[in-house]
Protein backbone atom coordinates (compact mmCIF):
# COMPACT_ATOMS: atom_id res chain seq x y z
CA UNK A 1 0.00 0.00 0.00
CA UNK A 2 1.51 3.30 -1.47
CA UNK A 3 1.89 5.91 1.44
CA UNK A 4 -0.41 9.39 0.74
CA UNK A 5 3.06 10.78 0.09
CA UNK A 6 3.91 8.46 -2.24
CA UNK A 7 0.55 8.48 -4.81
CA UNK A 8 0.75 12.62 -4.74
CA UNK A 9 4.30 12.34 -6.39
CA UNK A 10 3.39 9.65 -8.56
CA UNK A 11 0.35 12.27 -9.42
CA UNK A 12 2.53 14.92 -9.85
CA UNK A 13 4.74 13.36 -12.39
CA UNK A 14 1.77 11.84 -14.48
CA UNK A 15 0.50 15.41 -14.84
CA UNK A 16 4.17 16.65 -16.02
CA UNK A 17 4.01 13.77 -18.71
CA UNK A 18 0.49 14.72 -19.88
CA UNK A 19 1.65 18.47 -20.26
CA UNK A 20 4.96 16.95 -22.34
CA UNK A 21 2.55 14.51 -24.39
CA UNK A 22 -0.25 17.27 -25.28
CA UNK A 23 2.63 20.10 -25.99
CA UNK A 24 4.41 17.22 -28.62
CA UNK A 25 0.71 16.94 -29.98
CA UNK A 26 0.15 20.42 -30.67
CA UNK A 27 3.44 20.27 -32.22
CA UNK A 28 3.16 17.71 -34.47
CA UNK A 29 -0.15 18.78 -35.53
CA UNK A 30 1.28 22.30 -36.66
CA UNK A 31 3.97 20.56 -37.96
CA UNK A 32 1.70 18.14 -39.92
CA UNK A 33 0.16 21.20 -41.37
CA UNK A 34 2.83 22.38 -42.41
CA UNK A 35 4.06 19.06 -43.98
CA UNK A 36 0.40 18.34 -46.04
CA UNK A 37 0.92 22.07 -47.85
CA UNK A 38 4.39 20.94 -48.75
CA UNK A 39 3.24 17.51 -49.97
CA UNK A 40 0.53 19.26 -51.82
CA UNK A 41 2.58 22.03 -53.57
CA UNK A 42 5.14 18.97 -54.64
CA UNK A 43 2.12 17.28 -56.39
CA UNK A 44 1.69 19.34 -59.85
CA UNK A 45 4.82 18.86 -60.58
CA UNK A 46 5.30 14.87 -59.69
CA UNK A 47 2.27 14.70 -61.85
CA UNK A 48 3.45 16.32 -64.74
CA UNK A 49 7.11 14.74 -64.71
CA UNK A 50 4.96 11.63 -64.60
CA UNK A 51 3.15 12.49 -67.34
CA UNK A 52 5.68 13.80 -69.71
CA UNK A 53 8.17 10.56 -68.58
CA UNK A 54 5.52 8.24 -69.66
CA UNK A 55 5.06 9.71 -72.80
CA UNK A 56 8.64 9.87 -73.39
CA UNK A 57 8.86 6.01 -72.22
CA UNK A 58 5.91 5.04 -74.26
CA UNK A 59 7.88 6.87 -77.51
CA UNK A 60 11.40 5.52 -76.48
CA UNK A 61 11.74 3.32 -73.96
CA UNK A 62 11.01 0.21 -76.35
CA UNK A 63 13.79 0.64 -78.41
CA UNK A 64 17.27 -0.68 -78.11
CA UNK A 65 18.94 2.29 -77.09
CA UNK A 66 16.77 2.92 -74.22
CA UNK A 67 18.84 4.11 -71.43
CA UNK A 68 19.86 1.92 -68.71
CA UNK A 69 17.52 3.94 -65.89
CA UNK A 70 14.40 2.69 -67.82
CA UNK A 71 15.29 -0.49 -69.07
CA UNK A 72 17.43 -2.06 -66.47
CA UNK A 73 20.11 -4.27 -66.24
CA UNK A 74 18.08 -6.81 -67.74
CA UNK A 75 18.64 -9.05 -64.93
CA UNK A 76 17.24 -9.32 -61.06
CA UNK A 77 19.54 -10.66 -59.06
CA UNK A 78 20.61 -8.04 -56.82
CA UNK A 79 17.58 -5.71 -55.13
CA UNK A 80 18.42 -2.73 -53.46
CA UNK A 81 15.80 -1.71 -50.73
CA UNK A 82 15.85 2.02 -49.37
CA UNK A 83 14.05 2.06 -46.05
CA UNK A 84 12.91 5.65 -45.21
CA UNK A 85 11.79 6.14 -41.81
CA UNK A 86 11.70 8.76 -38.91
CA UNK A 87 14.69 9.93 -37.18
CA UNK A 88 12.72 9.94 -34.25
CA UNK A 89 10.26 7.89 -32.40
CA UNK A 90 7.50 8.27 -30.46
CA UNK A 91 4.99 7.96 -33.05
CA UNK A 92 3.08 4.86 -32.62
CA UNK A 93 3.38 2.03 -35.24
CA UNK A 94 4.95 4.59 -37.92
CA UNK A 95 8.61 2.80 -38.27
CA UNK A 96 7.59 -0.21 -37.03
CA UNK A 97 5.18 -0.69 -39.84
CA UNK A 98 7.81 0.34 -42.61
CA UNK A 99 10.29 -1.90 -41.40
CA UNK A 100 7.71 -4.54 -41.09
CA UNK A 101 6.78 -4.33 -44.72
CA UNK A 102 10.63 -3.68 -45.66
CA UNK A 103 11.34 -7.05 -43.68
CA UNK A 104 8.97 -9.13 -45.29
CA UNK A 105 9.93 -8.31 -48.69
CA UNK A 106 13.53 -8.67 -47.86
CA UNK A 107 13.09 -12.17 -46.60
CA UNK A 108 10.71 -12.92 -49.65
CA UNK A 109 13.70 -11.88 -51.71
CA UNK A 110 16.18 -13.85 -49.98
CA UNK A 111 13.67 -16.97 -50.09
CA UNK A 112 13.70 -16.24 -54.16
CA UNK A 113 17.63 -16.59 -53.60
CA UNK A 114 17.91 -13.45 -54.70
CA UNK A 115 20.95 -10.80 -53.11
CA UNK A 116 19.20 -8.04 -51.25
CA UNK A 117 21.42 -4.81 -50.01
CA UNK A 118 19.86 -2.07 -47.64
CA UNK A 119 20.01 1.31 -48.10
CA UNK A 120 18.50 3.52 -44.95
CA UNK A 121 17.01 6.66 -44.91
CA UNK A 122 16.64 7.90 -40.88
CA UNK A 123 18.07 6.40 -38.08
CA UNK A 124 14.57 4.26 -36.63
CA UNK A 125 14.18 2.17 -39.70
CA UNK A 126 17.80 1.40 -39.49
CA UNK A 127 18.00 0.29 -35.74
CA UNK A 128 14.84 -1.31 -35.88
CA UNK A 129 16.17 -4.13 -38.85
CA UNK A 130 19.74 -3.99 -37.41
CA UNK A 131 19.03 -7.34 -35.52
CA UNK A 132 17.62 -8.78 -38.77
CA UNK A 133 19.26 -7.78 -41.72
CA UNK A 134 21.83 -5.47 -40.31
CA UNK A 135 24.38 -8.12 -42.55
CA UNK A 136 22.85 -6.69 -45.98
CA UNK A 137 23.11 -2.85 -44.70
CA UNK A 138 25.53 -0.89 -47.58
CA UNK A 139 24.48 2.44 -46.54
CA UNK A 140 23.02 5.12 -44.09
CA UNK A 141 21.73 8.21 -44.86
CA UNK A 142 21.03 10.72 -42.20
CA UNK A 143 18.48 13.70 -42.24
CA UNK A 144 18.58 14.36 -38.37
CA UNK A 145 20.19 17.69 -38.90
CA UNK A 146 18.08 18.65 -41.84
CA UNK A 147 15.60 21.28 -40.76
CA UNK A 148 13.64 21.36 -43.71
CA UNK A 149 12.75 18.64 -46.41
CA UNK A 150 13.88 20.19 -49.51
CA UNK A 151 14.54 19.27 -53.06
CA UNK A 152 18.07 19.18 -52.92
CA UNK A 153 17.79 16.45 -50.12
CA UNK A 154 16.49 14.43 -52.17
CA UNK A 155 19.11 14.66 -55.38
CA UNK A 156 21.78 14.28 -53.07
CA UNK A 157 19.94 10.69 -51.91
CA UNK A 158 18.79 10.03 -55.53
CA UNK A 159 22.32 10.65 -56.99
CA UNK A 160 23.55 8.11 -53.91
CA UNK A 161 20.94 5.95 -55.49
CA UNK A 162 22.02 5.92 -59.19
CA UNK A 163 25.63 6.02 -58.43
CA UNK A 164 25.57 2.76 -57.37
CA UNK A 165 22.90 1.63 -60.00
CA UNK A 166 25.95 2.99 -62.23
CA UNK A 167 28.54 0.79 -60.65
CA UNK A 168 26.49 -1.96 -61.17
CA UNK A 169 26.00 -2.71 -57.51
CA UNK A 170 22.40 -3.80 -58.07
CA UNK A 171 19.88 -4.10 -60.81
CA UNK A 172 16.42 -3.52 -58.94
CA UNK A 173 15.93 -0.56 -56.13
CA UNK A 174 12.98 -0.26 -54.47
CA UNK A 175 11.95 2.38 -52.12
CA UNK A 176 9.85 2.10 -48.85
CA UNK A 177 7.85 4.80 -47.00
CA UNK A 178 4.49 5.59 -45.59
CA UNK A 179 1.97 7.15 -47.83
CA UNK A 180 -0.09 9.41 -45.70
CA UNK A 181 -3.93 8.95 -45.97
CA UNK A 182 -4.86 10.39 -42.96
CA UNK A 183 -4.37 11.38 -39.09
CA UNK A 184 -5.27 7.67 -37.99
CA UNK A 185 -4.43 5.95 -41.05
CA UNK A 186 -0.62 6.00 -43.05
CA UNK A 187 -0.13 3.29 -45.25
CA UNK A 188 3.64 1.43 -45.70
CA UNK A 189 3.86 1.08 -49.32
CA UNK A 190 6.91 -0.40 -51.39
CA UNK A 191 7.96 1.58 -54.95
CA UNK A 192 9.93 0.66 -57.58
CA UNK A 193 12.56 3.61 -58.68
CA UNK A 194 15.08 1.60 -60.62
CA UNK A 195 14.19 0.41 -63.13
CA UNK A 196 11.66 3.44 -63.58
CA UNK A 197 8.09 2.46 -63.91
CA UNK A 198 5.11 5.31 -65.06
CA UNK A 199 1.66 4.36 -64.77
CA UNK A 200 0.64 5.01 -68.54
CA UNK A 201 -3.17 6.01 -68.75
CA UNK A 202 -4.69 4.44 -72.01
CA UNK A 203 -5.34 7.65 -73.49
CA UNK A 204 -2.23 8.92 -73.18
CA UNK A 205 -2.01 12.53 -74.97
CA UNK A 206 -2.53 12.28 -78.13
CA UNK A 207 -0.21 15.21 -79.21
CA UNK A 208 3.06 13.62 -80.69
CA UNK A 209 5.43 15.74 -79.28
CA UNK A 210 8.86 17.05 -81.13
CA UNK A 211 12.01 16.67 -78.94
CA UNK A 212 14.60 19.45 -78.76
CA UNK A 213 17.49 18.21 -78.18
CA UNK A 214 16.88 15.17 -79.37
CA UNK A 215 14.23 12.75 -77.16
CA UNK A 216 16.79 10.24 -76.19
CA UNK A 217 19.08 13.70 -74.65
CA UNK A 218 16.22 14.73 -72.80
CA UNK A 219 14.76 11.17 -71.59
CA UNK A 220 18.42 10.73 -70.53
CA UNK A 221 18.48 14.46 -68.47
CA UNK A 222 15.31 13.61 -67.08
CA UNK A 223 15.69 10.14 -65.50
CA UNK A 224 17.70 11.09 -62.66
CA UNK A 225 15.02 13.82 -62.16
CA UNK A 226 12.52 11.72 -61.85
CA UNK A 227 13.86 9.27 -59.67
CA UNK A 228 14.83 12.14 -57.64
CA UNK A 229 11.24 13.87 -57.61
CA UNK A 230 9.91 10.27 -56.61
CA UNK A 231 12.14 10.41 -53.74
CA UNK A 232 11.10 13.40 -52.74
CA UNK A 233 7.43 12.82 -52.57
CA UNK A 234 8.54 9.92 -50.65
CA UNK A 235 10.15 12.25 -48.17
CA UNK A 236 7.10 14.42 -47.86
CA UNK A 237 4.62 12.10 -47.42
CA UNK A 238 6.70 10.18 -44.51
CA UNK A 239 7.03 13.29 -43.23
CA UNK A 240 3.76 14.49 -43.02
CA UNK A 241 2.79 10.32 -42.35
CA UNK A 242 5.48 10.54 -39.25
CA UNK A 243 3.77 13.65 -38.10
CA UNK A 244 0.33 12.33 -38.45
CA UNK A 245 1.09 9.13 -36.66
CA UNK A 246 2.77 11.06 -33.77
CA UNK A 247 -0.19 13.30 -33.37
CA UNK A 248 -2.59 10.83 -32.90
CA UNK A 249 -0.09 8.78 -30.59
CA UNK A 250 0.23 11.92 -28.56
CA UNK A 251 -3.26 12.03 -28.35
CA UNK A 252 -3.66 9.16 -27.39
CA UNK A 253 -0.72 8.71 -24.52
CA UNK A 254 -2.55 12.44 -23.33
CA UNK A 255 -6.02 10.74 -22.82
CA UNK A 256 -4.16 7.73 -20.98
CA UNK A 257 -1.93 10.40 -18.63
CA UNK A 258 -6.11 11.69 -18.04
CA UNK A 259 -7.60 8.33 -16.99
CA UNK A 260 -4.17 8.00 -15.09
CA UNK A 261 -4.46 10.77 -13.41
CA UNK A 262 -8.29 10.48 -12.66
CA UNK A 263 -7.86 7.08 -11.03
CA UNK A 264 -4.76 7.62 -8.77
CA UNK A 265 -6.62 10.81 -7.36
CA UNK A 266 -9.66 8.46 -6.67
CA UNK A 267 -7.22 6.05 -4.52
CA UNK A 268 -5.34 9.47 -3.23
CA UNK A 269 -8.69 10.27 -1.51
CA UNK A 270 -9.55 6.93 -0.62
CA UNK A 271 -6.72 6.45 1.28
CA UNK A 272 -6.88 9.89 2.76
CA UNK A 273 -10.50 9.28 4.07
CA UNK A 274 -9.45 6.02 5.42
CA UNK A 275 -6.45 7.34 7.09
CA UNK A 276 -8.97 10.10 8.38
CA UNK A 277 -11.48 7.43 9.66
CA UNK A 278 -9.06 5.50 11.17
CA UNK A 279 -7.42 8.20 13.19
CA UNK A 280 -10.63 9.38 14.19
CA UNK A 281 -11.36 5.45 15.51
CA UNK A 282 -8.61 5.84 17.74
CA UNK A 283 -9.41 9.26 19.40
CA UNK A 284 -12.63 8.05 20.27
CA UNK A 285 -11.69 4.60 21.40
CA UNK A 286 -9.38 6.42 23.48
CA UNK A 287 -11.28 8.62 24.73
CA UNK A 288 -13.91 5.95 25.40
CA UNK A 289 -10.76 3.83 27.51
CA UNK A 290 -10.57 6.97 30.03
CA UNK B 1 -7.98 30.21 -82.35
CA UNK B 2 -7.80 31.33 -78.31
CA UNK B 3 -5.33 33.76 -77.99
CA UNK B 4 -4.46 33.16 -74.97
CA UNK B 5 -3.25 29.23 -73.75
CA UNK B 6 -2.84 28.06 -70.02
CA UNK B 7 0.80 28.46 -68.75
CA UNK B 8 1.85 26.69 -65.45
CA UNK B 9 5.30 27.24 -63.80
CA UNK B 10 5.93 24.42 -61.12
CA UNK B 11 9.38 23.40 -58.80
CA UNK B 12 9.18 20.83 -56.89
CA UNK B 13 8.63 22.86 -54.13
CA UNK B 14 5.75 24.66 -54.55
CA UNK B 15 3.61 26.49 -57.59
CA UNK B 16 5.01 29.66 -58.78
CA UNK B 17 2.44 30.70 -61.43
CA UNK B 18 -0.51 29.53 -62.95
CA UNK B 19 -1.47 32.18 -65.61
CA UNK B 20 -3.06 32.60 -68.79
CA UNK B 21 -0.75 33.91 -71.37
CA UNK B 22 -0.59 35.11 -74.42
CA UNK B 23 2.96 34.98 -74.77
CA UNK B 24 6.13 32.90 -73.01
CA UNK B 25 9.35 33.11 -74.22
CA UNK B 26 11.54 29.80 -73.29
CA UNK B 27 15.69 29.83 -72.65
CA UNK B 28 15.66 26.69 -74.18
CA UNK B 29 19.44 24.86 -74.36
CA UNK B 30 19.36 24.87 -77.84
CA UNK B 31 18.56 28.48 -77.96
CA UNK B 32 15.46 30.42 -76.98
CA UNK B 33 11.67 29.97 -77.87
CA UNK B 34 8.78 31.53 -77.92
CA UNK B 35 5.85 29.21 -77.55
CA UNK B 36 2.10 31.18 -78.68
CA UNK B 37 -0.93 29.57 -78.88
CA UNK B 38 -1.44 27.09 -81.28
CA UNK B 39 2.28 26.28 -81.36
CA UNK B 40 3.39 22.53 -82.17
CA UNK B 41 3.77 20.44 -79.30
CA UNK B 42 7.26 20.36 -78.14
CA UNK B 43 9.16 19.10 -75.07
CA UNK B 44 12.32 20.90 -74.67
CA UNK B 45 15.32 21.08 -72.10
CA UNK B 46 15.88 24.43 -70.46
CA UNK B 47 18.99 26.12 -69.84
CA UNK B 48 19.31 28.47 -66.41
CA UNK B 49 17.73 31.46 -67.68
CA UNK B 50 15.20 34.22 -67.62
CA UNK B 51 11.81 32.98 -68.46
CA UNK B 52 9.14 35.73 -69.90
CA UNK B 53 5.45 35.71 -69.31
CA UNK B 54 3.23 37.73 -71.09
CA UNK B 55 -0.08 37.74 -69.91
CA UNK B 56 -3.31 40.21 -69.84
CA UNK B 57 -1.84 41.44 -66.76
CA UNK B 58 1.32 41.98 -68.07
CA UNK B 59 4.61 41.05 -68.12
CA UNK B 60 6.09 38.84 -65.70
CA UNK B 61 9.60 37.31 -65.39
CA UNK B 62 11.33 33.92 -63.83
CA UNK B 63 14.38 32.47 -62.94
CA UNK B 64 15.24 29.18 -63.75
CA UNK B 65 17.91 26.93 -63.41
CA UNK B 66 17.42 24.54 -66.22
CA UNK B 67 14.96 21.83 -66.13
CA UNK B 68 12.37 21.61 -68.66
CA UNK B 69 9.13 22.84 -70.38
CA UNK B 70 6.12 21.18 -72.27
CA UNK B 71 4.56 23.31 -74.88
CA UNK B 72 1.21 22.45 -76.88
CA UNK B 73 -1.23 24.59 -78.85
CA UNK B 74 -2.93 25.01 -75.09
CA UNK B 75 -0.78 25.13 -73.04
CA UNK B 76 2.93 25.36 -72.01
CA UNK B 77 3.69 23.55 -68.03
CA UNK B 78 7.71 24.40 -67.17
CA UNK B 79 9.22 22.10 -64.68
CA UNK B 80 11.79 23.65 -63.21
CA UNK B 81 14.55 22.33 -60.95
CA UNK B 82 14.86 25.74 -59.04
CA UNK B 83 12.39 28.84 -59.81
CA UNK B 84 12.26 31.89 -58.75
CA UNK B 85 10.37 35.37 -59.07
CA UNK B 86 12.56 37.67 -60.81
CA UNK B 87 12.58 39.84 -57.17
CA UNK B 88 13.71 36.52 -55.62
CA UNK B 89 16.86 36.34 -57.36
CA UNK B 90 18.89 39.28 -55.82
CA UNK B 91 22.31 39.30 -56.45
CA UNK B 92 23.28 36.87 -52.97
CA UNK B 93 20.75 34.24 -53.94
CA UNK B 94 22.75 34.63 -57.41
CA UNK B 95 26.36 34.47 -55.75
CA UNK B 96 25.71 31.53 -54.41
CA UNK B 97 23.71 29.91 -57.09
CA UNK B 98 27.16 30.72 -59.35
CA UNK B 99 29.06 29.13 -56.52
CA UNK B 100 27.09 26.14 -56.48
CA UNK B 101 27.26 25.46 -59.85
CA UNK B 102 30.92 26.70 -60.26
CA UNK B 103 31.95 23.85 -57.35
CA UNK B 104 30.12 20.80 -59.73
CA UNK B 105 32.10 22.58 -62.60
CA UNK B 106 35.30 22.07 -60.77
CA UNK B 107 34.39 18.91 -59.42
CA UNK B 108 32.90 17.48 -62.65
CA UNK B 109 33.80 14.36 -64.00
CA UNK B 110 35.90 14.75 -67.56
CA UNK B 111 32.59 13.34 -69.72
CA UNK B 112 30.24 16.02 -68.29
CA UNK B 113 32.59 18.56 -67.61
CA UNK B 114 31.31 20.09 -70.54
CA UNK B 115 28.14 20.61 -69.62
CA UNK B 116 29.28 21.65 -66.03
CA UNK B 117 31.14 24.58 -67.63
CA UNK B 118 28.27 25.51 -69.66
CA UNK B 119 25.92 25.22 -66.91
CA UNK B 120 28.07 27.88 -64.85
CA UNK B 121 28.73 30.13 -68.23
CA UNK B 122 25.08 30.11 -68.38
CA UNK B 123 24.68 31.25 -64.47
CA UNK B 124 26.99 33.79 -65.80
CA UNK B 125 25.12 35.15 -68.43
CA UNK B 126 21.92 34.91 -66.28
CA UNK B 127 23.58 37.12 -63.85
CA UNK B 128 24.98 40.09 -66.48
CA UNK B 129 21.42 39.34 -68.38
CA UNK B 130 19.72 41.08 -65.40
CA UNK B 131 22.48 43.43 -64.12
CA UNK B 132 23.80 41.98 -61.16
Amino acid sequence: MPSLKDLKNRIVSVKNTRKITKAMQMVAAAKLRRAQESAEAARPYAERMNAVMSSLAGAVGSTDGAPRLLAGTGSDKVHLLVIMTGERGLCGGFNANIAKLAKSKAMELLAQGKTVKILTVGKKGRDALRRDLGQYYIDHIDLSDVKKLSYPVAQKIAQNIIDRFEAGEYDVATIFFSVFQSVISQVPTAKQVIPAQFETDGAASSAVYDYEPGDQEILTALLPRAVATAIFAALLENNASFNGAQMSAMDNATRNAGDMIDRLTIEYNRSRQAAITKELIEIISGAEAL
Amino acid sequence: MADTMQFDLVSPERRLASVAAREVRLPGVEGDLTAMPGHAPVILSLRPGILTVVSAAGTAEYAVTGGFAEVSGEQVTVLAERGLTRAELTAAVHAEMLAEAKKVADAAHPTVADAAAKMLADMEALGTHINL
